[in-house]
């Protein structure tokens, strides 16, 4: 173990003033903030704090119904008889606009969500720019995007975005679906919303034409009612596999398209001849950006025998000098567990790994007295019928799992329901390719771990769900082949 | 004395061999008029998940063969096809009630379809996967890859050309197949089996159920190793919604019931619809 460092960080916070937040939010319909058919509202809180940040409107049915109407119009009327290159141009401007009030967007990302600000800065929103840059060069290249001369906009697209990337989430979705000639219905997650609430003003900056985005934020209830609405022509879910399932029957039947964007349980593969200083911080990174709060994370470490001992040391070192604390301060690394509800999840699933045998050790840190908060944790001596290694936990716990040979690594890392994502570590090149081969997930990080750029194609295997994000594949998804 | 023709003995085709249904059960095959043309066997429950477990076994081999290997391959059943052309003909002749030539054309155009996906094997990738280019300094390749097992219910009308239509596009790419039959029109169902037994093609890569589809489809929509589904032949509304509904329980890939004219080129969604995008990333310069 390490010794406490020898200096200590001096505070470093990034200051709020920059963001106004409303005391009160209503619903984005049709180009303007309107008020939900119900008196019905939740708070939004810093999982940081629990200070209450904002109210926030619950929107029903009815609220849903006017929604789709708006997005139904907009897409008869102006979306859909736009040439793209007009389009295109809408999208450019958006995407300036973020980059404008970059800074604005991530303190009340960090704000609302609990990230450190280091992250909201440097990862999530630079990506959300880019996403709406990215496609907004799309929209007038519509027929190279392989699927005919003439390929068509599903229409209104339905969208449901979680909580651990609130506004990347939303750009994922907006971006591709508009580009494509859709318009939109986007839900935001209930512990999130303030970022796309925000981003409807930028889309009113922007002069987009009234109805193309609208936001409605709720919780199940509202998502639910989105799905099932009947003039909503795609649905698109990034969330659990349980909702995934949810979703996917509720369509059947129906001529909704579907993509799903659902959970997973990384495997993160070290061999013997991993650079190691790399392989750590790739571990690290892997599991514990954003808290453990990401579908792709690195979850299961396994590992070589012959270097474990070396790796698990040089692991804990390094999880010595993780920062956990206020989202705002800007050496922060690891910030606020989401949700209350959340925080009780991890805690019960890791007092499962505990009465299951499996040894816990976490870096000796304080952790701020207000607020959610769950320490850095590794879980050694874990098998593959752990529940911690089956389940996906979504926070920063890393189970660690051993192997003796590549063929051992790779059947362990497939025996899984999942397969999104998966890492390998080696300096052999042709072990990389061998395995990202064998491996059964959509995205293989080798020698790296968590990078996403829209140009990428993202998304899962089995039941992380299907359909995929990001790239020429991310546009598909929001258009058709033309058929007579 | 006139001689006595030798009739054949109609079975399933599970795995490279021809059993029986376990269930013991056959059904008549009729032709168009309505006159007896054979026993079919009619698959059950148990004869599905034969053929899934067949499938799933012939996967790894099949999906890791090289492009060029399953390409020759599906050309050699091309080659067998064609040898078999004039009892193709009959057959889709009485079981669909065509004229002579309209048969020949259905079956040629099968054939040719089936050379036209063979050609396919090794293109797709090229043409669906993509070298991204990333902002940071990372090598980003984006590879289509077979789903796994495909579970498919044949086109009721089209009894050799929708077939075809619906289980070359499966397996080019690598992935292996169940494919129930149309229930009243198996017979170049079977034919096409023993086409297929000769031609290389790994025993279990494809697996032809003939039965009924309402009686099938559902232990295949349920079951958790099928990843896909192609429902190209359900023609009943609330049965597509019922399997469409079964198969979320560990999210397959759905292809739903639309009219399609087998008789025009069918592009590639077919093909895409059972590919996952594979994305691998490494860095540049460390």
């Amino acid at each position: 173990m390490a010794d406490k460092p020898i200096f200590e960080y001096a505070p470093a916070p990034q200051s709020r003033s920059v963001v106004d937040i409303r005391s009160s939010y209503g619903l984005f319909i049709g180009g303007e903030f309107v008020e939900g058919a119900s008196a019905a509202s939740f708070k939004t809180i810093s999982p940081a704090t629990e200070e209450v940040l904002a109210e926030v409107t619950e929107a029903n049915a009815e609220d849903v119904d006017r929604a789709v109407a708006a997005a139904r119009r907009a897409y008869t009327r102006v979306w859909s008889r736009m040439p793209g290159a007009e389009r295109a141009k809408y999208l450019y401007r958006i995407a300036r606009i973020i980059a404008e009030r970059a800074r604005e967007f991530a303190v009340l990302e960090s704000l609302d969500n609990g990230k450190p600000i280091k992250e909201s800065r440097d990862a999530d929103i630079p990506l959300v720019a880019q996403w709406f840059f990215y496609y907004a060069g799309w929209a007038d290249k519509l027929a190279y995007a392989g699927l005919g001369t003439n390929p068509k906009a599903h229409g209104v697209a339905g969208q449901i975005i979680p909580w651990n990337f609130p506004l990347m989430m939303l750009a994922w979705k907006i971006a591709p679906a508009l580009a494509a000639g859709n318009t939109v219905v986007l839900k935001p997650a209930e512990t999130t919303p303030l970022t796309a609430l925000l981003f409807a003003e930028v889309c009113q900056q922007a002069d987009l034409p009234p109805g193309v985005v609208n936001i409605v934020t709720g919780a199940g209830a509202t998502g639910q009612a989105i799905v099932e609405h009947p003039d909503v022509d795609k649905v698109a879910f990034t969330g659990s596999t349980d909702v995934g399932k949810a979703i996917a029957r509720s369509v059947a039947g129906t001529r909704k398209k579907v993509t799903l964007e659902l959970g997973g349980k990384a495997a993160n593969i070290v061999f013997d001849d991993a650079p190691v200083d790399q392989a750590v911080d790739g571990i690290v990174n892997g599991i514990f950006f954003n808290q453990g709060h990401v579908c792709c994370a690195g979850s299961r470490l396994l590992v070589q025998e012959s270097v474990y001992d070396e790796l698990l040391d040089r692991l804990k070192r390094r999880m010595t000098t993780l920062r956990v604390g206020d989202p705002l301060d800007k050496n922060t690394d690891i910030g606020a567990i989401n949700s209350a509800e959340q925080l009780a999840r991890i805690r019960e699933l890791s007092a499962i790994g505990d009465a299951e045998g499996a040894e816990r050790w976490s870096p000796p840190c304080e952790l701020p007295a207000n607020g959610f908060w769950f320490a850095p944790t590794i879980f050694t001596g874990v098998t593959q019928a752990h529940r911690i290694a089956r389940e996906e936990i979504f926070g920063p716990v890393l189970s660690v799992l051993t192997f003796r040979t590549p063929a051992e690594a790779v059947e362990k890392a497939n025996n899984t329901p999942y397969g999104l994502s998966a890492g390998v570590w080696t300096e052999k090149g042709s072990r990389i390719l061998s395995i990202a081969n064998q491996l059964r997930a959509g995205v293989v990080w080798a020698n790296t771990f968590n990078k996403f750029d829209p140009a990428s194609p993202f998304g899962g295997y089995k039941e992380s769900g299907y359909g995929r994000e990001g790239g020429k594949p991310g546009l598909a998804a929001y258009l058709t082949e033309e058929s007579n | 004395m006139a001689r006595l023709d030798v009739r054949k003995t109609y079975k399933l085709y599970i795995g490279g061999a021809f059993p029986r249904s376990e269930s013991g059960r056959t059904y008549e095959a009729l032709d168009a008029k309505g006159r007896f043309l054979a026993n079919a066997a009619q698959a059950s429950r148990k004869d599905a998940r034969d053929a899934v477990g067949a499938a799933r076994k012939a996967f790894g081999g099949w999906s890791t063969r090289t492009p060029y290997n399953r390409g020759q391959i599906l050309y050699r059943t091309a080659e067998m096809l064609e040898g078999r052309r004039d009892q193709f003909i009959s057959e889709v002749k009485a079981s669909e009630g065509l004229t002579a030539a309209q048969a020949a054309r259905a079956v040629d155009a099968a054939i040719d379809r089936w050379v036209w996906y063979a050609g396919w094997s090794d293109k797709l990738t090229q043409v669906v996967g993509n070298a991204n280019p990333v902002s940071t300094p990372h090598f980003n390749l984006s590879t289509p890859e077979p789903t796994g097992v495909v579970a498919v219910v044949a086109p009721q009308d089209s009894s050799l050309l929708g077939l075809v239509s619906v289980i070359a596009p499966a397996i080019v790419s690598g992935n292996t197949v169940v494919v129930v039959s149309s229930y009243e029109r198996p017979l170049p169902a079977i034919t096409l089996s023993e086409v297929l037994a000769t031609s290389d093609l790994p025993g279990g890569v494809v697996n032809v159920l003939t039965g009924d589809a309402t009686e099938i489809a559902p232990w295949l929509a349920s079951h958790r190793d099928v990843n896909a589904i192609d429902l190209a032949g359900v023609t009943d509304e609330t049965l597509a919604a019922e399997l469409e509904e079964a198969s979320a329980d560990n999210l397959k890939r759905v292809v739903r019931p639309s009219e399609t004219d087998w008789s025009t080129e069918p592009g590639i969604t077919r093909m895409t619809a059972f590919l996952e995008t594979k994305t691998v990333w490494h860095p540049i310069g460390v």
